[in-house]
Formats: C-alpha cells, structure tokens, sequence
C-alpha cells in the first residue's frame, strides 16, 4: 500500500517534471512540439496509453534522424483522464500555453466532438487514430483510422459472400459511433434485400458485465435456420465478458461468427482465445500481417516498450502514417504553421504498414487496405480476405439519406459538407 | 484433362518412394491442400472423408489441428510430438525448410467438421461418435446415411442412439426423395427431442416437401415453441438468479462495513479488484511453477486473496477511516480518493490492460437440462456466493469476533463499557469486509476484465443492494442481491439492457422514497446510534 502510493507519487512528481521542462522558455525556441492528448487514466487508459507510448516512440525515432525542419521535436503529454470535458481543457493548455504545431490524440468519438470547437476556434491540427462513424469532415482534424466503409461495410460484404450470412444481429455499445455505424449497416443491408425480420439490433451500456440474456438471445436469433452473424461495436471493457460468455454457452465460430469492429491484438490479450478461434474482426492491419515494413515496426515496438510480449494493432499503424504524413506536409510547407500544413498536406503519400501507399484525400481521410481477419488460438489474427486496392475512405455515407449528397473537399470546395443537389456548403 | 495432370503430378511425386500407392481420390485430392486456397482445401476435404484410404481420418485430424504441412506440392502429416509422415504413402518423412501449415477459416472448419462427423460415427469411443452425431445432424449430409444407419443398429447406449437417431431424421428431412413415411417418422424424432435446433429444422422444411409433411411439421413446431416459451421463462429466472448471486458477492463485504459500521466506503470495489489481481499472479505462478495445480488456482487463491485485501483493509482503517468515523462525508471523500490511489497504482505496476485469468477446465462449458443451459461458471458461482454468505451469517453469529461486532453495531458505547475494544472490533471488521470483497474479486475473475476499472462497475449497484435491502442486515443483501437480480433480467428481454436498467432505478428510487430503511430495516436502539 505505501509502496503503491510512493510510485504512485513517483509518476506523479515525474509528470510534473515534464511539464515543468516544457514550461521552460529557454527550449522553447529550438524545438517543434507535438502534443498527445490521450487518456492514461480512468476507462479508455487500457486502450490510449498505448497511443501515447507509440507517438513517444515515433517522435523518438524522428529526432534520431535529426528531427524537422533542422529542430528537435519534443513531445508534450498531457492526461484528459478519459474525462470527455477535460480533454477540450487540456487541448486547449497544448495548443495556447504549450504552444504545439499539432495534437495526436483522442479515442472515443465523443472526446472527439468535445475537443473540436478548441481545434477550430485555435486553428490547430489535430490526428486522429481510431476507427469511426463518420459523417464528419473538419479542416482542422485528419482522421487516419478507418470510415464505416473502410470496415464496417467490407466486413459485412465479406460475412454475405463467404459465409453465406442471410441474418444479422447488430450489437454495440449505446453510444454515437454504435449507433451511427449500426444505422448504415442497416440501411446497407436493406439496400441488398435483406429483409427487417432479418435484423436484430441490440445496445448495451458501457461497461456491460452480464451478457447472459443477449448471448442466449443471439442463439435463439441464429436458430433459424438460416445462417446468422453477429457484427459487433461493442466497446471496451464489456468485450471480454461477452467473449467470455460466447465460449461458455457454446456460440461457435462455425455456427454464428461474431465480426468485431473494436476488438484488436490488445484487447484480445486479456481472454483466453483458444474458444474464439474462427470469430473475426475487420480492421485495416493485423500485427500478423507479414511485410517488411511492419516486421520493423514491431521490432522498433518491442525494443522501446522493453517487452517482448507486447502486441501491436491497428490504431498504432494509423498514428505511424498519420506522424509519417504530417512530418511530410510540414517539410513540403517548410513550416508547421497550421495553415499551411493543412494545405500541403493532401495528397501526401506514406507508406503504411501492410505493404501499400496510403494517401490523405482532400476530404481528410486517408486510402486504407481493409484487412477481415480470424482469431487464432495465440491471441493474433489471420487475414482470411484483403482488399485487392487501397479503399478512399468516405467522409459521408452513401447509404445514409441525409448525407448521401454530401461531399467534403478541404482542396478545392473548402467545404467540409458540400450538397451536390442543392450546390451549396453546409448542407 | 486437369484430373489426368493432377494423376501424373501425383505420379511423378511418388516416383523414387518405395511403395507407389495406386492413384485414387485421395491422392487427387492432395495436390488440392497444397495450392493452400480455402476453396481448393475445402473441396479437398470433401474428397479424401469420400475416399476411404486409410489416412483419410489421421489426415483431416491433423488438417483440424493445424498441423498438415506443406511444402511445395508435397503434404505432410506432423503428429503432435512433430514427426512427419508423408501424406500419399503414409512414410515417416521430414518437410523441408520452410513447410507452413494449411490455413483454415470458418468455411475450412465447418468441412472438416462434416467430414469428420461420417468419419467417425462408427469409432469405438463413446465421446466421439456423440460429437460426430452431433457433427452429421449439423452438416445434414445425405453421404453419411448409410453409414448412419450402420451405427444406429450397432448402438446400446440410450442417450447415443438419440442424438444419431435426430441426425438421421434432419438427415432424412432435408432429402427430397426420402418417402413420407420417414419423414413423418423424422418429425416425431424431432418433435421429441424438442429443441431450438429441432424447431429450426422444423420450420425450415426445403420446398416440395409433400403437404402432410409440412403439417405434421407445423403442428410439431407449434408444440415444440410453447414448451421453449416455459424453459424460456425458467431461463431468465435462472439467470437472474446467477446475476443476483454477482450482486450478492459484490455486495457483501460492503453489507459488513457499510452495513453494520456505517462506513461508506467507496474503494470498495478496489478491494474487489485486488483480489482479481491476487488471482491473477496466483495463475501466473502456478504457470510458471506448476502447471498441474492450475485446475486449483482458485482454490489457492481464495485464501490469499481475503488475506491480501483483508490486510489492506485494515491498513486503510488504521491510517485513515479511524479518524474520521461519525463524518460520512469526509469517509466518503477519502475513500474515494483512497480508490483512485489502488486504481493508478494498480494501473502503474500491472499496466493498463487486461490481465488474463484463466478459467479451470472444470468450469467452462454448459450443462443442459431440458430446454435450460446452465453455464458451469455460473452454476460454481452461485453455488460459491450462496457458501460465502452462509459462511459470514455462521461467523456473525456464532464466533466471539461476530458476537464483538453484533455488540459494537448495536450500541457502541454499551459495548465499550463491557469491555470489548471497540476499535480493535472496527478494525477486524473492516478487514473482514474487504477480505469478502476480494474472494468476491476472484469469482468475478472468472466472468469480467482483470483491469483496474474492475471495481467501479460494481460499487454503484452493491451499494444499490445494501440500501435496497437494508442497512446492517446480512438476509437484507441476499433478498435485495436477488430481487435486483432477477427483475433485471426479466426486464431485459421486454426492455432491452439500457432500459431495464433505467427502470429498476426509478423503481428503487421509488422504493426508497416509500421505505427509506430499505426491505429489512433495523429496528430498535441500532436505529439511532
């Protein structure tokens, strides 16, 4: 107990350091510094601390190479500890007292609609990494995780054609992207005939622990006779439970697979997969996928975290290519003026980590490759189906009937939600 | 043509190996594995289960298990020790460098699984031919019929024969050209069995079924749908029952020190987590030292766990809760600081992620009674709060510790003038409030992440059980554990998990308003203390 409190006090005398070096003006001139805004502690530490751990790596290994623009980066961390309102406060401490060129950060969608009117009202750039709902395009924000149509829509096409999947259970976390991502498989799938009865949707609350009624409502679903799947959104912490409680009732990958859009190589860690093997998950890289590129990026990973066993997944590669990107755009503007880097920036090609080119587009999405994957009894998955060409990642939904007019162009319109009926910005 | 090239392929391979095996359809059948597409593989399946060669069976068990290698056009059967045989002549023989094992998916599996099914239906063990029924009822292949029937005669054990005679009969209702007759006969074989499986079957008749069929199936599915509409109810009772028994062991170590001392403390749910924890590194050296305990690591866990956070407890009344007792708030200000201080310090030396806990062979899987699956973590976890609880009420009221602490809670000053040392008594019973917590800590391993959130999902709803029930009566946790329990989950189905859980707030908020001492409130001096 003293000894938890003493590292405790340690971490934080440590953070106070760090801050207190940032603070010193003396450094101030002779570097660029890049904020990372994620949470590291209370309910999303288990997913971002990783993300923090990767832009310290990136920016570490950037500096090696003689940093930017001929000055070191230098990165500035800061913990909205998962507290939606706290991460606009802390945006705002990185961008008006730390004065950063850029923020990587954000996991959940809501923190992301928490911090955009600071990025907005400040003009700064802000990364971010994580797969989303969509219907969003802002000047200010590149998104490099991937758009339903870059995961959601590929998975359930995959499920139709491989499978044979006729029946469809929709289950997720009752919050925006769940909710926005279920509303466009649903329209999706109804645009392929399938029919209501067909379609079961489901939310459960953050945090859900007692998953035995939904599992056994999924049987029930799936005993149709018809062959049924599971597309999950479900987020976090309530993904091991369920998992758990589909081994135990016995839902087998041959019977019903359950395709996941939030479980990657690091939740996977905390449950015993040999149950689950065959179940999928559609993500845009896989730690097993095997390319030069990334067999150096687990490596370089695996040196800097100083543990053998750590995994990586997909939103690290999305913060590797939205870094790469950004570090470009800011050699082609010659600057790390926001204005200017968000104008140098679209059409930047880097290469990520599954062999292809990824490219940002004027809507501030980026191309992807959308990888379905299998878990295999070692916690890893195993690509079953890839995309031949990298797919562009689509700002608004087609299937949707408010925004299927909708196009954003930050190039040429200088519109994030342009009507191409009405010809007009702002929908 | 391309059979011919595949023969000559196969031909040329043998070529050099002293016994060159006749060409046949599982030797045409190899070359397929080794192109390592899912369709070749799936179809390769398909033809060595039909070929009857001798390996077919050992070659599909390997392909099951991940370990038929390849490497070039050559096959390889690696046994689980890693020797080799060649698959076309059966030859102990080495890959070369670089073999990889054929890839499965779903698709490669559900083959594997079919053919494995016809293979095996006739094996002497018992265990197997019930999972290759299983398999045939599933694949409904009309190919393992005969064979099918083969068993069925040859078979003595009742419960057996039931699961070939239902793989028969989805078998039968799936072949056009089987007589009425039979399938009559298939629908009362099902309408017995009477499951969900058999009601899909049965409502999923192929078209052209003759029309007596059809409504002997329909009245069957009728019959089978309000029995599994009963079993259904059953069910949710019985999953209230375990979510109750969830409830119950979060709760009460909370009952103790919030119930009987009066303390609100928020780290409850800390203490919980520790003992997820002390489970967690109990597994991790088992693992590492002796694997052979593992099916007891809870078991060894148990009393390390109460110890653990039985300790810490006590700690955190000795340096901070023993000066602040009579002001709740402040009790509940450190407290809830005290358990963000276990949260970070947890996060820092054990990392922010999940931690895997193992489940015991002996606890996973179901156990099917009727139309009811009873999980068997479930089925231990309820069988544990319900000991756990019996346990404490022994201890309070049978031990001179319980007699100190029913005296201490009754009237504190009394009991001092007695001569009991009523701090001493706080301390212990604090402890035994968070040694509960953490054996409630290593059931719930078992079913929720091993992170240091643990606890925060679990203090709102104990402290929602405690006051339902009643503050400082043990039977007041067990009924509220319960009630809450299954009213949640029969609100489920009709409200859905957000809802329900909305509604059975309102409705305690309602109940509170109505009896502020919840279900089982104390009467009497304890009142007043």
């Amino acid at each position: 107990m003293l000894n938890l409190t003493r590292r405790h006090l340690m971490a934080l005398a440590s953070a106070a350091l760090v801050s207190g070096a940032v603070m010193g003006t003396a450094q101030a001139q002779e570097t660029i510094k890049v904020g990372v805004l994620h949470s590291l502690s209370g309910t999303m530490a288990i997913s971002e601390t990783t993300l923090k751990d990767v832009m310290l790596m990136l920016i570490e290994e950037q500096n090696k190479k003689g940093g930017l623009l001929g000055k070191k980066l230098e990165a500035v961390v800061v913990d909205p500890a998962s507290n939606w309102p706290l991460f606009a406060e802390k945006a705002r401490e990185l961008i008006s007292q730390n004065k950063v060129s850029a923020v990587f950060g954000c996991w959940t969608s809501v923190s992301r609609k928490s911090v955009l009117p600071v990025f907005k009202e400040l003009n700064s750039v802000l990364f971010y990494p994580v797969q989303y709902e969509g219907e969003e395009s802002e000047r200010n924000v590149f998104y490099t995780g991937a758009a339903p149509n870059q995961q959601a829509i590929p998975a359930v096409d995959y499920l139709a054609k491989e499978e044979k999947v006729e029946r469809w259970v929709l289950a997720g976390t009752d919050y925006v992207y769940p909710r926005t991502t279920n509303k466009i498989l649903e329209a999706y799938l109804k645009s392929k005939g399938v029919k209501s009865e067909d379609i079961m949707i489901n939310y459960t609350p953050f945090g859900h622990s007692d998953w035995q009624t939904i599992v056994a409502d999924i049987k029930k679903f799936g005993a149709s006779g018809k062959k049924t799947a599971v597309v999950s959104t479900i987020n976090g912490d309530a993904n091991v439970p369920f998992y758990k409680e589909l081994a135990n009732q016995g839902v087998k990958a041959t019977d019903i697979p359950v395709v996941a859009f939030s479980v990657g190589e690091e939740e996977l860690a905390g449950i015993d997969t040999k149950p689950l093997v065959g179940h999928l998950a559609a993500w845009n890289y896989f730690q097993s996928v095997e390319t030069p590129e990334n067999k150096a990026f687990i490596e370089k990973w695996k040196t800097f975290t100083k543990n053998p066993k750590r995994v990586t997944n997909d939103p690290m590669e999305a913060h590797v290519i939205g870094f790469n990107m950004w570090v470009k755009a800011v050699e082609k503007a010659g600057s790390t003026d926001p204005d200017k880097v968000i104008d140098a920036i679209v059409g930047v090609e880097v290469p990520n980590l599954t062999g292809g080119t990824s490219k940002m587009l004027a809507n501030h999405h980026i191309t992807k490759p959308v990888l379905i994957g299998e878990i295999k009894d070692d916690g890893q998955f195993e690509t079953v189906s890839q995309t031949d060409a990298l797919v562009p990642g689509d700002a608004w939904s087609k299937y949707l009937d408010g925004s299927k007019d909708l196009i954003a162009d930050w190039k040429d319109l200088k519109c994030g939600n342009y009507n191409t009926v009405t010809k007009k910005c702002g929908a | 043509m391309a059979r011919l090239r595949s023969i000559l392929q196969a031909f040329v391979l043998l070529t050099g190996m002293v016994s060159a095996a006749t060409a046949g359809p599982y030797e045409d059948a190899l070359p397929k594995f080794a192109a390592d597409s899912y369709s070749d593989t799936e179809a390769a399946i398909g033809a060595v289960a039909g070929s009857g060669h001798p390996l077919a069976l050992k070659l599909v068990e390997t392909l099951r298990d991940g370990r038929l290698m390849i490497a070039g056009s050559q096959v390889y059967i690696r046994d689980a020790d890693g020797k080799s045989v060649d698959a076309a002549t059966g030859q102990a023989a080495e890959p070369a460098a670089g073999a990889k094992a054929v890839r499965l998916n779903n698709r490669v599996r559900r083959a594997i699984e079919a053919a494995l099914g016809g293979m095996t239906l006739l094996s002497p063990d018992a265990g197997t031919r019930l999972d290759a029924a299983r398999a045939v009822f599933r694949s409904r292949d009309a190919a393992a019929l005969p064979t099918l029937e083969q068993a069925i005669a040859k078979e003595s054990d009742g419960n057996l024969k039931g699961a070939l005679e239902s793989a028969r009969a989805a078998i039968l209702l799936n072949k056009a050209d089987a007589p009425a007759p039979e399938k009559l006969a298939a629908i009362e074989t099902l309408r017995a069995r009477g499951d969900q499986d058999a009601l899909a079957l049965l409502s999923n008749l192929p078209a052209g079924t003759p029309t007596e069929v059809t409504e002997a199936a329909a009245k069957a599915a009728e019959g089978i749908r309000s029995r599994l509409a009963l079993w259904n109810a059953v069910q949710n009772v019985w999953y209230g029952v375990s979510l109750g028994s969830v409830l119950l062991l979060a709760a009460i170590g909370l009952s103790i020190t919030f119930g009987t001392m009066g303390v609100i403390n928020m780290a409850h749910g800390e203490m919980v987590m520790i003992g997820a924890y002390t489970t967690f590194i109990v597994q991790e050296l088992i693992r590492t030292q002796a694997p052979y305990l593992f099916g007891a690591s809870l078991f060894i866990a148990l009393p390390l766990a109460f110890l653990v956070a039985g300790l810490i407890g006590i700690l955190i009344e000795r340096t901070v809760i023993r000066f602040l007792y009579g002001r709740p708030l402040e009790t509940l200000l450190a407290t809830w600081g005290i358990s963000l201080i276990l949260q970070q310090g947890v996060r820092t030396i054990f990392g922010p992620t999940n931690r895997e806990v193992g489940t015991p062979a002996w606890m996973s899987g179901a156990l099917e009674i009727g139309g009811l699956s009873l999980t068997y973590n479930r089925v231990a976890i309820v069988i544990f709060a319900f000991s756990v609880f019996a346990i404490l009420l022994l201890v309070l009221r049978y031990t001179s510790l319980g007699l100190f602490v029913r005296a201490v809670t009754q009237n504190r000053r009394m009991a001092g003038s007695m001569g009991i040392r009523t701090s001493r008594i706080d301390a212990l019973a604090f402890g035994l409030g968070s040694g509960v917590a953490g054996i409630a800590g290593v059931a719930l391993s078992q079913i929720d992440n091993v992170s240091p959130n643990l606890g925060q999902g679990y203090i709102i709803d104990s402290f929602m059980v405690v006051v339902f029930g009643g503050v400082g009566n043990l039977w007041g946790t067990l009924v509220g554990a319960m009630t809450l329990g299954i009213a949640n989950k029969l609100l489920e189905p009709y409200a859905g998990a957000v809802l329900g859980k909305i509604v059975l707030l309102i409705a305690i908020i309602l109940f509170i308003q109505r009896r502020p001492r919840g279900l089982f409130a104390l009467k009497g001096r304890a009142v007043e203390a």
